[in-house]
Order: structure tokens, then sequence, then C-alpha cells
């Protein structure tokens, strides 16, 4: 009988259920299909009139709508959606009764132009509208469900409410290590013997003007809008920035003792996680590349595993030309001789880089490459660097045999996160 | 009983409109007068940020370029959390000590939105119009001071806490959440040492935007939060930075530190708030702690935030423990997610000076008894109930 502790006496978690919707589709098996056969979910942005922007594709989700579209509302959406695939694979409690707390991934929550145009309309001010006019706008009333929608709580809430989580729902941001961060969360609190399951959520639907604007004066997005399935091509020579996507990603973790005990199937192990923050810069790594090397060894430590045993790293793998450099410095001396060797694809050159909610994303990717014993590969791979020696899985699937994967989350505000995944016992 | 995982509050950083520092802050309360801005936003009033001597904590130009009110607010008291816990520029300590930031978002350009504001109903082509202004006005450093984990990102680069980075986002509970968690790793031993807090600012037209869409906000004259129940309630916003180090008892004490006091327990919860149901929540968490709690030398500090419903129904569950209480929003105005924070380390000076300072308004009950604990709530405007317990270290 295998043990339910590991090397360091601490409950094992295990993942007992997974909900995944990206550009590419909804549920794990549509996703699956597409992420193998190289297809690419990055598209022209038909949301809202693309004239005068640099960047004019994205990994938008299109085929989900809801009513009074905003980013908080969207991202509420795509994760109920999430869930209800994690938790039907999970069996996991009773419904709208989860047995745990819920862990948010959530992008920054902010008031839109729709809302502020409502708002300037509803002032009645004539030429120059100023703050003024929208406060006393807002206190006219009328506006009562902006100012719910545009909580930084609200989402949480919903979800909480919907699903039945326990506690306080933690909504967590750590820019595009945000995913990441929820699962650590979720993972120490089952270690800690507070929990025996925890619902797991990133989400991010954000593609709207003003985000994509920030993004493209920061110099962070791919310009090559023709055709925009070749925009996003990490480690690739010729690489110039990330594609934003949209997604979400759930994960039913759970004690393994727990999972045994009631029968579950057991998807994957969250063997370690690690995190450490970078103070170099606020969006530039130290160069020399010490967090990334640090958070990597960290999670290795954390799972109890050496470097030796993993054969498999779902890389961040954005596309820009400066995260793919220092991705690969963190890697090289991680794993020294067997860098070059390990495959390390980036499901961002299919997906687009889903922000918040990619290190959830990801993670339940990383759990089915190592259960269909298939890797992803790394789409648009035409030119190699020379500097990035790297075996991305260049264009086409692999068959591989994978214990032990990690997967790589860092983000601005010098976040990073790595989380060592674990094929089941 | 004393227990090597016991989390201790060795360091408070705290700013808002009574001043700079713990020790500010109480003979600010010592001698209470409202410090209100009636003018900005007439007729709603804020309490403003008091004058910081940023070059202290922030002393690079640059860095204080680099970020808007909200994090130098942030960033000011997080030095100052570190320089009283006496961590401050140890290099070693600091690269495993891990941080958990309770935040909202930042500030926006407000001359840019005005100007598209006015120019957009009346351009030919409105979306091409609001793509050519984002572009063209927006600084492009801009965002780095809106995203909601640049307050813990800035702490990183300014002060070098780097051993995690934790953002939570969710107003008051988001506070209240972030010190749990911190006592919880370090009671299970996943951490020996955390900076915990948050900042907000409350000088900001977007933020006034918000709550008054809610129909939340209080107007002036200036009325204290149980007070104002009688007419309406209502939220006065409040600016203020606040962090705590939280750290083991064993590790404080191989420091060799004095701690201000210690979390003895922390519970968070959420409910849909029909009438009673914060109350239940409230009733469970107190139950959970009774065993701990000294009726004769306890208090408690409240974070009721002074809108109407969840204020009259937290000040009638306060009224049945039947223990002296203070409202923190009174004086320092309510601050959303570092308001918890800011509660926690009002208390625990008050539990390591032995007194509670006086009444903010009539109906606070004076306490001559010593005071060797207090009990701190946060209930959230919209959501979210949390009771502490600080007691003595």
């Amino acid at each position: 009988m295998t043990k339910d502790t590991d090397h360091l006496g601490r409950p094992i978690v295990v993942v007992t259920g997974m909900g995944v919707l990206t550009s590419l589709g909804q549920g794990q098996a549509d996703n699956w299909t597409a992420l193998t056969n190289g297809v690419s979910g990055i598209r022209r942005i038909t949301r809202f009139p693309i004239e005068g922007l640099r960047t004019t594709i994205a990994g938008t989700v299109d085929f989900v709508s809801v009513p009074e579209p905003s980013a908080p509302a969207q991202s509420q959406r795509l994760a109920e959606l999430v869930i209800e695939e994690a938790l039907a694979e999970s069996g996991i409690g009773r419904v709208g009764d989860f047995p745990g707390p819920l862990f948010l991934a959530l992008p920054p929550v902010e008031m839109e132009w729709t809302q502020r145009f409502a708002l300037a309309a509803a002032s009645g001010a004539n030429e120059n509208v100023t703050y003024a006019d929208l406060i006393r706008a807002a206190g006219g009333g009328g506006f009562e469900s902006y100012y719910r929608r545009f909580l930084f709580g609200s989402v949480g809430e919903n979800l909480a409410a919907t699903f039945g989580t326990k506690g306080s729902p933690v909504a967590t941001s750590t820019a595009c290590a945000s995913g990441g961060t929820a699962i650590q969360l979720g993972v120490e609190a089952i270690r800690r013997g507070e929990t025996d399951a925890a619902l797991v959520v990133g989400t991010d639907s954000s593609v709207n003007p003003e985000s994509l604007v920030r993004f493209s004066l920061l110099s962070a997005l791919s310009t090559r809008n023709d055709p925009p399935s070749s925009a996003s091509r990490p480690f690739s020579k010729d690489r110039e920035g990330f594609v934003m996507a949209e997604g979400a990603g759930a994960l039913v973790l759970e004690s393994l003792s727990s999972a045994r005990a009631r029968g579950a199937v057991v998807l994957g192990v969250v063997e370690g996680c690690g995190e450490v923050a970078d103070g170099f810069h606020r969006t530039r790594s130290s160069p020399d590349g010490k967090p990334v090397i640090a958070c990597m060894r960290a999670a290795l430590a954390d799972a109890g595993l050496a470097p030796d045993a993993v054969g498999y790293i779902n890389a961040h793998g954005t596309g820009t030309p400066e995260n793919d450099k220092m991705e690969w410095v963190g890697v090289s001396a991680v794993f020294g001789d067997r860098a070059g060797s390990i495959p390390m694809s980036s499901n961002k050159s299919m997906i687009g880089h889903s922000l918040t909610a990619a290190g959830a994303v990801e993670a339940i990717f990383s759990v089915l490459t190592i259960r269909h014993g298939l890797l992803p590969p790394t789409i648009n791979y035409d030119i190699p660097d020379p500097a990035l020696p790297v075996d991305c899985v260049p264009n086409v699937a692999r068959a591989a045999s994978v214990k032990h994967a990690i997967s790589n989350s860092f983000g601005f505000g010098g976040q990073n996160v790595c989380v060592v995944l674990g094929a089941a016992q | 009983m004393a227990h090597d995982r016991d989390a201790l509050i060795t360091g408070i950083g705290l700013v808002s409109c009574l001043g700079s520092g713990a020790d500010a802050h109480w003979d600010a309360l010592n001698a209470f007068a409202p410090v209100l801005d009636t003018d900005t936003f007439s007729p709603l009033a804020v309490h403003p940020l008091a004058p910081l001597a940023l070059d202290t904590q922030i002393p690079k130009r640059g860095d204080q370029r680099q970020m808007e009110a909200w994090q130098r607010i942030g960033v000011f008291a997080a030095g100052q959390a570190l320089d009283s816990a006496g961590v401050k520029g140890n290099t070693e300590l600091l690269s495993r000590m891990g941080m958990i930031v309770a935040a909202g978002g930042g500030e926006r350009d407000y001359a840019v939105d005005a100007a598209i504001l006015s120019g957009y109903p009346k351009a030919e082509n409105p979306g091409a119009y609001l793509n050519e202004h984002l572009l063209g006005d927006l600084r492009p450093t801009l965002f780095l001071a809106q995203l909601s984990n640049l307050l813990a990102g800035n702490i990183s680069v300014v002060h070098g806490v780097i051993g995690s980075s934790r953002t939570f986002m969710g107003e008051e509970a988001s506070g209240a959440d972030a010190v749990r968690i911190a006592c919880a790793r370090i009671a299970a031993g996943q951490s020996d040492i955390i900076l915990v807090g948050g900042s907000y600012n409350a000088q900001r037209p977007d933020v006034l935007v918000h709550y008054e869409m809610g129909g939340l906000l209080r107007r002036s004259p200036f009325d204290p939060v149980w007070a104002r129940q009688e007419s309406g309630g209502g939220m006065m916003l409040g600016s203020v930075g606040c962090f705590l180090v939280i750290e083991s008892r064993s590790h404080a004490a191989a420091r060799g530190v004095s701690a201000y006091g210690h979390i003895a327990s922390i519970k968070t919860d959420r409910c849909g708030r029909a009438p009673g149901q914060a109350t239940a929540n409230a009733r469970a968490q107190f139950a959970a702690m009774q065993a701990h709690v000294d009726p004769a030398g306890a208090a408690v500090i409240s974070g009721a935030s002074g809108v109407a419903a969840p204020t009259v129904e937290e000040g009638e569950f306060l009224a049945s423990l039947g223990l002296p209480v203070r409202a923190t929003a009174t004086a320092l105005g309510h601050s959303l997610e570092p308001s918890f924070p800011a509660s926690l380390a009002l208390a625990a000076m008050a539990v390591k000076r032995g007194s509670l300072f006086p009444p903010l308004e009539a109906s606070e009950r004076e306490m001559t008894a010593p005071l060797t604990q207090a009990l701190v709530t946060s209930w959230g405007h919209w959501r979210g109930e949390s009771l502490a317990l600080v007691t003595a270290a």
C-alpha cells in the first residue's frame, strides 16, 4: 500500500478533477486534441474595434458570452464552466456544497470604459467631462450593479456562493504567476491539515482595449498580426512578444487519503511548489536568473526530487525575447548538462498567454501530458535561436513517458512560481 | 501557554490621517480629534494621509517616481514595519521573509480619462478614437502603478523582501485572510517570518465614484461610526498604510526581540448577509476562541465600516459581548484592504501598553481596568466576517 504522506511527512496532495477552457475550446477533451495537433487559438480580435492598434490579435474566448460583458463578468463565467467540469470529474461533495476552500487566481478588477462612458452620459456634462461629474452621476443612483460587479471580492464571493466552498474565498493576483500561486495556496492548506480538499481556479477574460494597450505600451506584445496563428513563437529566434489570451482552469486538489477513502480516481500528484520573488526590477528579471533558479530548486526540494527526475518542463515560454532567454538561463543552471535534452514546450505557442489563468491552465495540461504520455509541441518554431538550445518539442507532438514534470509561471512584479506535477501512483 | 510556533507581531508600520508610526497613532488616539478633508471632494469627505517623509523609507527618487500614491503609502508603511521589527536591510533574513499583501488596484491618469470621456461622444469613429488616445496618451509605466501585485513588487524592489510574494484581493476580507494565512503558515512551520499588510489611498476620485455607485459614502459633517447609524450610516474613507511583521515565537526569541502581541486566534468566513448570518459567523468565531478570552481584561477593536446594515448588526453582536469597543474607522476612516491589519496594529499597541485608548464617541465605554487582550473584528462593508484575538506576547 502506498503511503499517504510525502518525504516530509505531509499529506500527499493529488488532483481528482480538472476543468479547462481556452481559445482552443471548452473542456479537457477538445483542448487536448487541439493542443496535441498543434492548433492555434489565436485570432483577429472582433470584440472591439482594432483600428489604430499595433496588435490586433489575441487568444480570445468568443464562444462564451455574458449579458453585460466586463472582465470580471466574463472571468467569472469562464470560472463557473471550468469548475463544473472539474467537479463532475472529481465527483467530490454535492452540488453547491464543495467540502473545502476556494483559491482563485483573478485579474485585477477595475471599472471599464463602457461603465465610464455610461456614467459620463448620465452626468449630463456637455463639453468637458471630469471625475467630479462622474462622482455626481454615481451618486444619482442607478449604478449599484456596477459597484457590486467591480468590487475585487465579487467574483470570489459569487463562486463561493454558487459552489458552496467553505470559508472566506481567497482571490489572488501575482500577475502572470497567479494560477501557480493559487495552486500553492491550495496545496499548503491541505498540507497544514486545514482541509482535505481545495478548489483552485485560475481565470482571465480581460482582452479589452485598455488591457491590450497597456501591454502594448510596454512593448510586451507580438505585433506579428498576419496570420494570427503565427504570432506566438516561443524559443524561435524571431519571437517578438507574447499574445494576450483568455482562458480558465480549475483543479480539485485533495489529500491522497481523502481521495482514496472516497474511491476517487487520482489524475496526478502535486508534488511540490516553489516560489521566490525578484527584487531586481518591476518588469525585468534579475539578469543572473538567480530568483528563477532558486524558484525551480525550491519546488524540486519541496517535492523531494533531484533535477534528474524531471522528464518534462511545461515552460512559462511566453515568446518575449527576454522571458525565453531568462527561462533558459534558469533551466540550464538547474538541470545542467541535461537541460537541452529535457523536452520543454510552451502551451502558449497555441493558446497564447492566458495571464492570470496561465498557471492553472498549464498545470492541467502538464497533468494531461503525464497521463497521456504525449508532449504538446511548441508551434511556430521555424527559426531556432542558437542562444537557446532547447528541446521545445518543435511543431509536432511527441510520445514520451513522463513521471515528473515542472510547470513554470513568472510575472511582472518579480513573481516566480514553479509547480512540480507527478504521475498518479 | 507559550508555544514555539505562536504568531507574534514584532513590527508595526502604520500611516494614516493621524500620523506616521505606531507611537504617533497612540498619541493621537489618546487626544482624539478627527482629521478630515471636506474640500477636495465636497460634498464627500475623506480622511487624508498625514504628510510622509518619503525619503526615509523610499530613498531613491526613481523608485518614488515609479509608484503612484497607493504604492508609496504601502511601501512606506512596509519599511516602517521592517524598521520596527529590526530587520530592515538584513539581507539574509529578508531573502527568506514571506510577504502577503492585501491590495486593490492603482490610480488612473485622471486627465487622460477626462479627455477621453469628453472627446469620445463627439468622435466620428469612437472606437478608433479610444484606441488612439489610450495608445497615445497613457504613460507606459502607469500600468505598473495599477496592477494589484505591484505593491508587493515594489516592496521587493525597495526593501528586498523576496522569500515569497502573494497578493490577495477582495476589500476588507483580503486583509484578514492575509493575516490568517500568515499565521497558519507560521503555526505549521511553513514560514518563520512574514510581512503582511496593505495600503489604501482614499484621496482618489475613482474610488469615490465606485462607492458612490453603491450609495455607501457618508456626507460631511463628520460624525463617528456608531453615532452615524442614527442617520443612515455610511462610509467615510481614509488613506491608510499598514504592515505587520508576524513572526514565530522561536524566531523572535532567537533574534532577541520583544513583540507587540500574540495573535492567539484568527478566523475568517463569508455569508450572503441575510439578516443574522454575519452574526452567526461571528458567534461561531467567538465560540472557537472563547476559552482564551479574559472578559475582565478584554476590549474590542472594531473594523465596522459605517455602512448601515452590517454596522448596526455588528454593534448588536458586540453589545452582547459586553466589552468596551472602539471603532477604528471613526479615527482612521474606513480603508478596505488594510483596515483589518490596521485594527490589529492598534489592538497590539494597546495590549502591549496594557491600556485601551479613550472612547472615540459617546456610545463607546471607558475602560479603566488594565487591558490584557483585544478582540479585533472586521465585517466587510459588503462581505466577509473576521475575528482575531490578540493577547500579550
